[in-house]
């Protein structure tokens, strides 16, 4: 019996440390996360795995995720690689060790969303968009963010 | 009077903001000149194209995968266009101390493997990188000769399609500099594309 709940245990402490596989999506995902009508504020990360500065901030969001003990910022991961590279992209989750969620946007022409994420976007990563769906404040980052920034922004929209 | 000191420090607070903000580039602003060196060690003038009809203007860089994916692209648009008068100049903006693969001596290597038939130029200051408000690589900026100035008429991706030159539907570029070329409005002005962000120096 103990046997059975150490495997049980062993099983669910793997689970959880395991990164998730990247979800493909279109932009209508990506617009329905924007609009959510939850209580969490969303805090959505414009990344690649080919982006040097994307690659070294992750970390900020990894270490948000498990800081924020009440449940209440959730994070997404965006990731702008090419759709043929989602098994470059897994690897690299594993690799990292990233626990958030992340979905490959397979949208490769931009024009067509660009602007539906911000106007002020030109299109550079990283980029981060937060938004506090109860009281409909956002903010919009176009650039590497430094430590502590991520939560400083988190207050500005609260 | 604390008040009035405060709104006196507050606006110009703001006045240094907005004049440390540095210029962007909109669609018919004439352009500064600039002097930049070239891979070739040689110093180049957007006034040097005195007889062209305008200048492919392209902030690109080495180590960019998007620069990667463009970079045939870019150079079949200098081999059709600079014969008709609108010669590609291509600016490498990145700061070398952020990604070492950008540095002058790299850029001489990649113009050297890659045949380039056009400058490549690096702007050491970036500051022709800020007065045109490029932000990522590539980055285009399609200038058209009126009189002495060159003004801009189309700033954006070279295309829709990233990943796959044949499945590019709309070649923004191309359509722009055949329009200004027919003598034809430019049909798509303005676009925006993801790209890496031009490495600014940590300041």
């Amino acid at each position: 019996m103990n046997k059975i709940i150490f495997l049980l245990f062993l099983f669910f402490l793997f689970r959880n440390v395991r990164a998730q596989d990247a979800v493909v999506i279109k932009f209508d995902k990506l617009q329905e996360l924007m609009q959510t009508k939850t209580n969490e504020i969303q805090v959505i990360n414009f990344w690649a795995t080919w982006c040097a500065p994307c690659v070294k901030e992750l970390p900020l969001f990894e270490q948000l995720r498990t800081d924020n003990k009440k449940g209440d910022v959730k994070i997404t991961l965006i990731n702008l690689d090419f759709a043929d590279k989602v098994n470059k992209v897994n690897a690299f989750l594993v690799k990292k060790k990233i626990q958030s969620s992340v979905l490959l946007l397979d949208e490769i022409d931009y024009n067509t969303w660009i602007d539906k994420v911000d106007q002020s976007w030109g299109g550079a990563i990283p980029a981060t968009l937060i938004i506090n769906p109860q009281n409909g404040k956002r903010k919009f980052v176009e650039r590497e963010l430094r430590e502590g920034e991520l939560e400083q922004l988190i207050e500005d929209v609260r | 009077m604390k008040n009035v000191r405060l709104t006196a420090w507050l606006a110009l607070s703001l006045v240094v903001l907005f004049a440390g903000r540095s210029p962007k580039y909109e669609i018919g602003d004439a352009v500064v000149d600039f002097k930049l060196k070239n891979v070739d060690g040689k110093y180049i003038s957007l006034s040097d194209y005195k007889t062209s009809k305008g200048v492919i203007v392209i902030f690109d860089c080495n180590t960019c995968p998007y620069s990667k994916a463009y970079n045939d692209r870019i150079q079949t648009l200098s081999k059709t266009y600079a014969p008709k008068g609108f010669p590609l100049v291509a600016i490498n903006a990145n700061d070398p101390e952020v990604s070492p693969g950008d540095s002058f001596n790299e850029m001489v290597a990649v113009a050297k493997k890659k045949k380039y038939d056009f400058p490549y130029l690096v702007d050491e200051t970036q500051q022709v990188a800020k007065a045109f408000g490029a932000s990522n690589t590539p980055h285009v900026f399609v200038l058209q000769k009126e009189g002495s100035d060159f003004k801009v008429a189309y700033i954006g991706a070279i295309d829709n399609n990233t990943r796959d030159e044949k499945a590019a539907d709309k070649k923004y570029v191309e359509e722009a500099v055949d329009a200004l070329l027919a003598g034809r409005p430019v049909p798509t002005s303005k676009t925006k594309a993801i790209g890496c962000g031009i490495k600014w120096k940590n300041v």
